[in-house]
């Protein structure tokens, strides 16, 4: 490798630097990977600090991870003499990308230093901390929990606890928001006897906080300050900051709470959760139910199935029932939806025919609804449905259902349909398939309309793995053989087609006398796409 | 004073020359500095310009125009030996911004002219801009490159690849310097969030998010994500037959990052905080004048329709502008504004022509100066007006080819109403309405001032006495 050049022309830890800014993305990827390898082999500071001030910010963070594994393998007074130093650089540095680029580099490198060295850090850290930039505050606070990490206990009480309080009572809501998530950090390494004094504080002002995105983190967090605090605080603190949540006049507050609703009721401890759920949560989640913010009540439905098992079967019926029962009424399609797609928990819980009374004619319902999504949903739940409740039931309620959906007007729910029908038969098996199915999808091609006719030809495609030769051949070859003369071309080529799928399946003799007649006449039709299909087939089957 | 003695003077009081906030003191006279743009015959409809935006410092000043292009000047550096010519902007940077598109699902054609551009705040080598049409925001950044590698293995010096097999000996390459190339490149474009045509934008104090604004929806985005904004403001009603107002204009509080204003058609100003709610349909604070019962007329409505909003930069005000006036508020008082400025009174009588040629329509904007003691806004004929809120001054001038001799001081024009009409005056009804100023720009601390003219960028400054 030549010499690198000894004037003063950049060496080349420059070309890297350069490609970093070049347009082409796959070599600023290219010098980034190779980052780490290099600057182990040379030790440049130069890069690294250039790096942390790059404006992209996936650069960046790109950088600060290099650094943060480099520090890894830096002995304490490597640390102390070149990667301090690049860490204070950073601090004063005048760009506002230095300073947050230098936030995340605390906790990697103050573990291995002096006493006087680590003093000083800590020092930089408040700085950053009080920077009167909004963006610096923001990184420095988010690294806080990091940092705490690292430090012993005494420290962490003395030095963290204070940076914590002024933080959680910065100007900014965005600082603010932030500290919610420390909270549960820094809880986590606290011992039980300092917790109630100062996280419990905090937890209820950002619960009361008047802007709506501290009181948003406070519910997304909540499970996880409720195992950071423990049972005891759980119960004296968390359930009414909780009922608050729920009721808070931001719909994003309280469907954020609604999301949480199932996981803290079943974190609760088992001595108290019963009674806790049934006298001070139930009551707020029938408020929620009937929720002017469609969100709100979606969110709840999604989750408050899962009660079900915490509360047992005398109380599902008594008390959960008639809030399934609402939110099944829900003008809102998502909403039932959500409901229909957790019934299993339920199911469990308080048996099939319970389930089925109230299902039913909202099963219908939707699977009629307007929204062909909505119908689509039902459909590919059917098959669940259906081995949930069995095949008497089926038969009777559900059969007829499934077959109008293979006449729906939208091309995706004849599909699911069709696809439907093959899950069916593997439930309910070939002689079942023979006696219900297969005629009704076989009337199908005396249908006017040729898009009928064509999906009993899918149908058709997919019966015949299932339901074997036999059937296959017997029942609904004839079918397919005699729609080779239908007037609309897309059914002929569409047969060809059939006749491929269908064919691997068939017997050898079927396939000569049979199939290979049609095809060959089909491959003399007038229509360019037909010929071509039906070429295809014979080539395939090796008929040609 | 002759000329060498100001020139004496110019040398001694340079330094506090440039860094003198702008005040209209009844000594300041504005003069010509430079004229940029296509001449008359030529011009087509492409070349209008449609916004004029220092950045934060003042040394970029940005001009966007019909024809979806971004033109960027840049001040040149005040040297001694240069003493008459007090740092001129010459052109940095060209790029074409936006490109006309055709909307397949409505059958409409989405215009590529430039609304509005908007500075990011400095955070390292290179400059930021957002620039917007009706659909589709744009963060562009502007860098320069004075170096370029040289001296490749695999490639020669034109470019041309080597065979390797010529190859004996490895070099690593160097960076040497070049001739300064300025380059624009697109970062992020922030589309598909409009149904309507956007008529504002506006960067955050947080330099993390900023918002855009169409008639009937602000969107708040972050500039990372370009595939997400979320929706702060929705005045559409439920039934658009009950449609009775628009949003007009929108812009943050310049510290504040969670306040911003908007403006409506209906004369109203909103001002509203998004740490209340994540939907912000409820405002903080309502601005609006009671109607004045005597100026009542068919018109009142359509002219009392905002066109433009503009914090001060204390933050404590906000000016307004409709198609009449300008106003001044305080943010502490909703009922009322605290200063009135006629802009062109003598129109009021004339409004059912400007109704039938649509001039009643245009949006004329406003600015403050750096120290919020003087504002200006637009007019017809080529005429801008410049009021001083401490003196109660008022002057108007005129952005015209005769007055462009370099350094030529600005005379101050009138518009006679009626009755006899002094030498220098012009009558109303002479008064060119195709030729109007709608867009104008205040440098942050200096007494400079670019003002848009159909197809032409006048930049003027004033002159100490």
């Amino acid at each position: 490798m030549a010499e690198p050049d000894s004037d003063d022309s950049l060496n080349p830890m420059s070309i890297l630097i350069d490609e970093l800014q070049n347009e082409d993305i796959q070599l600023r990827i290219n010098s980034i990977n190779k980052l780490s390898t290099i600057a182990l082999a040379l030790g440049v500071e130069k890069t690294r600090k250039l790096l942390a001030v790059v404006e992209e910010a996936i650069v960046r963070e790109k950088a600060v991870e290099s650094l943060r594994a480099i520090s890894h393998e830096h002995s304490p007074s490597h640390l102390e003499d070149h990667f301090v130093p690049l860490v204070k650089r950073l601090v004063g540095g005048d760009l506002v990308n230095s300073r947050i680029s230098a936030c995340s580099l605390f906790s990697v490198c103050y573990p291995g230093v002096s006493i006087a060295i680590k003093a000083e850090l800590l020092q930089c850290f408040r700085d950053l901390c009080s920077d009167d930039n909004l963006l610096v505050r923001c990184a420095a606070a988010s690294n806080l929990g990091d940092f705490a990490k690292v430090l012993e206990i005494d420290d962490i009480k003395s030095e963290i606890i204070p940076i914590f309080s002024n933080l959680a009572s910065d100007e900014q809501d965005s600082v603010r928001l932030l500290m919610v998530e420390m909270c549960v950090n820094i809880a986590q390494l606290l011992p039980q006897e300092a917790l109630e004094a100062l996280v419990m504080i905090t937890l209820c002002h950002a619960g009361e906080d008047t802007s709506w995105r501290v009181r948003y983190m406070v519910a997304d967090k909540f499970t996880e300050l409720q195992t950071a605090v423990g049972p005891e605080i759980t119960k004296t603190g968390l359930v009414p900051a909780f009922q608050n949540l729920m009721k808070d006049y931001e719909p994003e507050v309280r469907a954020a709470a609604s999301h949480k609703l199932k996981e803290f009721c079943e974190n609760l401890s088992a001595d108290y959760r019963e009674n806790v759920i049934l006298t001070e949560i139930l009551p707020f989640s029938q408020e929620l139910v009937s929720d002017t913010n469609q969100h709100v009540r979606s969110a709840l439905a999604s989750v408050i199935m899962g009660l079900c098992p915490i509360l047992g079967k005398d109380n599902t019926i008594e008390h959960l029932m008639p809030l399934f029962l609402a939110l099944l009424r829900d003008e809102c399609s998502d909403v039932r939806l959500n409901i229909i797609s957790n019934l299993n928990c339920v199911k469990e819980v308080i048996g099939i025919q319970e389930l089925s009374k109230f299902l039913l004619p909202t099963i219908m319902e939707l699977a009629e609804d307007a929204k062909w999504r909505v119908r689509l949903v039902i459909v590919e739940y059917m098959p669940l449905l259906a081995g949930q409740f069995g095949l008497e039931f089926f038969d009777a309620q559900l059969h007829s259902l499934c077959m109008s959906w293979l006449v729906d007007h939208v091309y995706a729910i004849r599909e699911a349909a069709t696809n439907n029908l093959k899950k069916l038969v593997e439930q309910f098996g070939k002689e079942w398939a023979l006696a219900t199915v297969i005629p009704r999808v076989l009337t199908l091609s005396e249908e006017p309309n040729y898009l009928h006719r064509m999906t009993t030809l899918f149908c058709i495609n997919v019966l015949s793995e299932v339901c074997g030769q036999d059937i296959t051949t017997k029942h609904m070859l004839p079918t397919v053989l005699y729609m080779a003369g239908d007037p609309v071309a897309n059914v002929r080529f569409n047969v060809a087609k059939s006749l491929q799928k269908i064919g691997s399946i068939l017997e050898n003799s079927t396939l000569q006398t049979e199939v290979k007649p049609i095809l060959e006449k089909l491959t003399q039709d007038r229509d360019v796409d037909v010929k071509y299909f039906a070429q295809e087939a014979l080539t395939v089957l090796f008929l040609a | 004073m002759n000329l060498e003695r100001r020139q004496e003077h110019t040398i001694c009081g340079l330094s506090s020359w440039s860094s003198r906030l702008g005040a209209l003191t009844q000594d300041t006279l504005w003069c010509f500095s430079q004229l940029k743009g296509t001449v008359e015959i030529g011009a087509t409809e492409a070349d209008i310009i449609s916004t004029v935006e220092f950045n934060h410092t003042g040394e970029l000043l940005a001009t966007g125009d019909k024809g979806g292009r971004v033109v960027i000047f840049q001040r040149e550096q005040e040297s001694k030996n240069q003493v008459h010519r007090r740092g001129e902007y010459n052109v940095y940077s060209t790029f074409q911004s936006h490109e006309p598109e055709f909307d397949y699902l409505k059958s409409l054609e989405i215009e590529e002219k430039i609304n509005k551009i908007r500075w990011l705040p400095q955070q390292n080598a290179a400059y930021f801009l957002l620039s917007t049409n009706d659909k589709t925001v744009k963060l562009w950044k502007v860098s320069e490159r004075d170096k370029r590698p040289e001296g490749y293995n695999l490639k020669d010096e034109e470019g041309r690849l080597r065979d390797p097999a010529t190859i004996t000996t490895l070099r690593v390459p160097v960076l040497r310097p070049m001739d300064l190339m300025v380059e624009a490149t697109p970062r992020r474009v922030f589309a598909n969030a409009h149904t309507y045509h956007i008529n504002s934008i506006s960067v955050n104090s947080d330099y993390e998010t900023y918002m855009s604004a169409d008639d009937l929806r602000i969107n708040l985005w972050n500039f990372e994500i370009t595939n997400q904004s979320f929706n702060i403001v929705d005045i559409k009603p439920a039934n658009m037959e009950e449609l009775t107002e628009v949003i007009t204009a929108a812009e943050f509080h310049p510290h504040h990052c969670n306040t911003f204003v908007y403006s409506s058609s209906k004369g109203t100003i909103r001002l509203c905080d998004m740490r209340a709610s994540a939907l912000c349909d409820r405002h903080t604070k309502f601005f609006e004048e009671p109607e004045d019962p005597s100026n009542r007329s068919f018109f009142s409505e359509i002219i009392s329709s905002i066109s433009d909003v503009k914090f001060s930069h204390s933050g404590r005000y906000i000016m307004t502008r409709d198609y009449l006036t300008v106003k001044v508020w305080d943010l502490n008082m909703e009922n009322r504004p605290i200063e009135t400025y006629q802009v062109h009174d003598y129109l009021r009588s004339k409004l059912c022509s400007l109704y039938e040629n649509d001039c009643i329509f245009d949006k004329f904007e406003c600015v403050w100066n750096g120290s919020d003691s003087v504002i200006m806004t637009g007019s017809y004929n080529n005429f801008f007006r410049m009021f001083d809120r401490n003196t109660k001054r008022d002057v108007t001038l005129e952005a015209s080819r005769e007055n462009s001799k370099p350094r030529a001081i600005l005379k101050p024009r009138k518009v006679c109403v009626g009755g006899k009409r002094r030498k220098d005056e012009i009558s109303v009804d002479s008064l060119d309405f195709s030729k109007k100023i709608l867009h104008t720009a205040w440098h942050p601390s200096e007494n400079i001032i670019a003002v848009a003219a159909t197809n032409n960028l006048y930049i003027f400054q004033d002159k100490v006495n």
